[in-house]
C-alpha cells in the first residue's frame, strides 16, 4: 500500500458563484499542470470538472449566495480525483434522460452528467444525487511528471 | 455594421467564415456573449451561410454547445446552411460521446467546409 501523501491537494468551501468556481477549476489545472499531466486526460478532466461545478452552482445551489459548494481535489501522477458536493436538493441521476436519444439530441439538459461519465475513469454519485465524486487514471501514452 | 467582441467574420464565396476571438469558451459572460453575436450575425445581418471554424479553440463547455445548437435552429430556420470546421481531436471527441456529430455537419478543414455548402 503506498502512504506517500498525495503532490497536491485541495479542500474548500467556496460561494455559488461562476466566477469563484472556474478559479477553482484553474487551480486544479495548473495542479495537473505541475504534476506533468498534459494533452487530452488534461481536456477530459476540465471538460468533467467544468460540469460538475457549473451544475452544483447553478442547478445544486440555483445561485443561492446562502448556499456553497464543497469542492475536494487530490492530484497524483498516475490519478486525480475530484469530489463536488453542492447545498441543493441533489437529482435522480439513475433517471437522467439520455441526451443522445434522437429525439433529444437538441434538447439543452443531460449532457454534463454523460460527459463525466463518459470522460472520467470512475464516476459516482451519492444517493440524495447532490454530491459527485470522480477520478481519472492517467493514460499510459501520456509523459511522465518530471519531478 | 455590427462590431464583434467574440468572433471575426470573413465572407468567402457567399460564405461567412467565423472565427473565434477565445481559447477557452467557459466563461457565462463570454458564452452569452458569443451567443448574441452568432444570433445577430443570422438574425440581424441575414448572414446565414456560416462556416464556424474552430482553430484557434482549445476547450468548450456544454453551455457552449447548447449555443450553437440554437444558432443551429435559427439558420435552419432562416433556410440558411451551418457548417463546423478544424475542430480538434478532443472538441470532436465531445461532439461524437454526445452524438451532435449527428446534428451538425462536420468538416476536417476550412476548405472542405466551404466546398460542402450548396450556394
Amino acid at each position: 500500500m503506498n502512504s506517500r501523501p498525495p503532490m497536491w491537494k485541495c479542500d474548500k468551501i467556496i460561494p455559488s458563484e461562476l466566477d469563484a468556481g472556474h478559479a477553482s477549476i484553474e487551480e486544479l489545472m495548473n495542479a495537473l499542470e505541475s504534476a506533468g499531466w498534459e494533452g487530452r486526460d488534461v481536456f477530459h478532466i476540465q471538460m468533467a470538472i467544468e460540469e460538475a461545478v457549473v451544475n452544483a452552482i447553478e442547478h445544486g445551489n440555483k445561485r443561492d449566495a446562502s448556499k456553497q459548494v464543497h469542492v475536494v481535489f487530490v492530484v497524483d501522477r498516475d490519478s486525480a480525483e475530484m469530489t463536488v458536493t453542492d447545498q441543493g436538493e441533489g437529482f435522480d441521476h439513475q433517471n437522467v434522460a439520455d441526451p443522445t436519444e434522437e429525439d433529444r439530441l437538441d434538447q439543452p439538459r443531460g449532457r454534463g452528467v454523460l460527459l463525466i461519465r463518459e470522460l472520467m475513469s470512475e464516476a459516482h454519485y451519492n444517493p440524495k444525487g447532490n454530491s459527485v465524486w470522480m477520478r481519472k487514471v492517467r493514460s499510459k501514452d501520456e509523459p511522465e511528471a518530471s519531478y | 455594421m455590427a462590431t464583434y467582441r467574440r468572433i471575426n467574420v470573413m465572407e468567402n464565396g457567399g460564405v461567412h467564415v467565423v472565427h473565434f476571438v477565445d481559447k477557452k469558451i467557459v466563461d457565462s459572460g463570454t458564452i452569452e456573449q458569443l451567443g448574441d453575436e452568432l444570433t445577430g450575425l443570422v438574425l440581424n445581418e441575414k448572414k446565414n451561410m456560416l462556416l464556424l471554424n474552430f482553430d484557434t479553440v482549445e476547450f468548450m463547455s456544454s453551455a457552449a454547445l447548447n449555443k450553437l445548437i440554437s444558432l443551429n435552429k435559427k439558420v435552419k430556420d432562416s433556410a440558411g446552411q451551418l457548417k463546423l470546421c478544424c475542430l480538434r481531436p478532443e472538441i470532436g471527441e465531445v461532439f461524437k460521446i454526445t452524438r451532435l456529430d449527428r446534428v451538425f455537419d462536420i468538416r476536417k478543414d476550412e476548405a472542405s467546409g466551404l466546398s460542402a455548402f450548396k450556394l
